[in-house]
């Protein structure tokens, strides 16, 4: 209960903050662009909608999850509004999941609005729906379990660091975590030691590259319901993971 | 009027004229380098540099670098252009970018293969950028329709345009014309009627508007050609029988019973010049025919290649 009313004010806190809107705003006139853009190409309207659309949706809810997660323990502490809610009868660990579920809140409703302007400029190329368009709801899908994951880190940094450092480490690793596939070839190629520094760090970076279906959607290869299950359980139990981290460094962090 | 509103109106004038200055200073600058835009810069090459850095919306890259190709050649053609060295590169950055965008090889392979000035006249790198696209799309039978007029129309190339139609042929769902193009090719190589074929099921392939319309002109050049022939040999044998050549166009339909005067497929009769050649009237009108067009001819640059 307690968590749900941290969760609920986070969601509320989030929403009435102008930057959000604007990059809302900004993924929406992206997807726009992407009507202009596939004009000037040759057949591929389609497929720039869907790339160019679900590419912002998650960018921008990546730079969102960042930039607001970021701030999260951080203005609390500066505002000293922290003290007020633990001197209430709210334990540390339960602050820290209700903000996590308050961004990831905000995230899954910006997503909706974002994905609503994918769709409409995916009706304004195609003048219909077809079947295989309810595959973007699957990458959708994935992407919101990114968000997940990014949500959960910049909790984690933004319990122990700055936030100008928590955003610069969050995006590290969102950019790592990319090339999470590339690491893992890496590993397989080296020896000795650096093998296994090498595997070590390609499972303890978030592997974003299984999220990332935008491409084989566009081309309306379906995606396999066993991906969907698993990249479902990695998300919650990487997630799971940097949120531990992130209650556990609070739990322990002298806030005099 | 008030400090502020002096300063408001002082800025935005300010405003206006430096974006009107700065425009028309652009627009000179343009004038003094005109192809430095879109022009000869490939910042990164790399395919695979390009993949990792595009952090895995790898999709959204070739869609750009796609569209990259299409103004590229679409500039260059505009501007008559008879080098292409980035459009190989551009095609090849967007393929490994997305292996299954069909329509870049499609197109790609029609911008690289003709001649230049209505293509970048590299058929060897369209072969190449095509069987890429078969080792990564193989139940694509388009693809090998593409790879073999390739084959045919450009190199000449019978054996592998036989062969590669046959190998489309067996993927699932083929249309039944690559095996009769593929029996075609063996028999009738290099005969106007096989040419006219393979344009005719381009033609009833495709959806897309502009290579329909590529297809009809084409279509309309054998045309040309094969009357053209036609009325060059009739020239030939009145100039046997008379030993001199036909005064008019009248004449030898006359002497060879033709049933009426000879027309383009624009409707427009054949010319009889004094040498005894056979002209279309309106060069323009057949930008692939390669007979019947004036000496020292050269097409309009107008935007056929597709």
């Amino acid at each position: 209960m307690r968590i749900a009313h941290i969760a609920s004010n986070t969601f509320r806190e989030a929403v009435r903050d102008r930057v959000l809107y604007n990059l809302i705003a900004f993924a929406l006139l992206l997807s726009g662009a992407a009507i202009l853009v596939g004009q000037i190409s040759i057949e591929i309207e389609k497929l720039v909608v869907i790339n160019l659309g679900l590419t912002a949706v998650s960018l921008f809810g990546v730079v969102i999850a960042i930039f607001i997660g970021i701030g999260l323990v951080s203005k609390e502490i500066e505002k000293r509004t922290l003290y007020t809610v633990l001197s209430r009868p709210v334990r540390r660990w339960e602050f820290i999941v209700g903000k996590f579920f308050g961004l990831v809140g905000t995230l899954v409703v910006n997503t909706f609005f974002m994905a609503v302007g994918v769709f409409a400029a995916l009706f304004y190329v195609s003048h219909k729906f077809v079947r295989a368009d309810a595959l973007i709801l699957v990458a959708l899908y994935f992407i919101v379990l990114q968000f997940l994951i990014v949500c959960a880190l910049a909790l984690l940094f933004s319990s122990f660091s700055s936030p100008l450092l928590s955003a610069v480490f969050a995006f590290s690793l969102f950019v790592i975590g990319s090339f999470a596939e590339d690491l893992r070839n890496f590993a397989a190629l080296a020896h000795g030691v650096s093998r296994w520094l090498a595997t070590g760090a390609a499972y303890l970076v978030p592997n974003f590259s299984a999220f990332n279906v935008i491409t084989s959607i566009a081309h309306e290869q379906p995606v396999a319901g066993q991906l969907i299950l698993q990249n479902t359980v990695y998300a919650v139990f990487y997630a799971t993971m940097a949120l531990s981290g992130a209650v556990l460094i609070f739990e322990y962090r002298d806030l005099k | 009027m008030t400090q502020r509103r002096k300063i408001t109106i002082i800025a935005s004038a300010c405003i206006v004229l430096s974006l009107a200055a700065s425009s028309f200073v652009l627009h000179r600058t343009d004038q003094l380098r005109p192809q430095a835009t879109l022009d000869e810069v490939l910042f990164l090459s790399s395919p695979k540099v390009i993949k990792r850095a595009s952090l895995g919306y790898d999709g959204l890259m070739a869609c750009i670098y796609w569209t990259r190709a299409v103004q590229y050649f679409g500039y260059r053609h505009h501007f008559y252009a008879t080098s292409y060295n980035l459009l190989a590169p551009l095609l090849e950055i967007t393929t490994h970018l997305d292996p299954h965008l069909v329509v870049a090889y499609e197109f790609g392979t029609s911008f690289l293969a003709p001649k230049p000035p209505f293509g970048a006249g590299e058929p060897e790198r369209a072969i190449e950028l095509m069987n890429y696209g078969i080792q990564n799309n193989p139940d694509n039978w388009h693809l090998y329709y593409d790879l073999g007029f390739v084959y045919y129309m450009q190199l000449h190339d019978y054996k592998d345009a036989a062969e590669t139609f046959e190998r489309g042929s067996h993927v699932p769902n083929a249309h039944p014309f690559l095996k009769i193009l593929a029996a075609q090719m063996a028999q009738h190589a290099g005969e106007y009627e096989t040419a006219r074929m393979l344009w005719s099921a381009t033609y009833q392939t495709t959806q897309d508007k502009q290579i329909k319309e590529n297809a009809v002109e084409h279509l309309r050049a054998l045309r040309v050609d094969e009357d053209v022939q036609h009325l060059q040999e009739a020239v030939t044998r009145f100039g046997e029988r008379t030993g001199r050549l036909p005064a008019s166009m009248a004449e030898l339909v006359a002497a060879e019973g033709l049933p009426g005067t000879p027309v383009d497929p624009y409707g427009h009769p054949y010319k009889l010049t004094p040498e005894g050649r056979v002209e279309v009237r309106v060069p323009d009108d057949f930008p692939f025919a390669t007979k019947g067009l004036p000496p020292g001819y050269k097409p309009s640059p107008k935007f056929h290649a597709l």
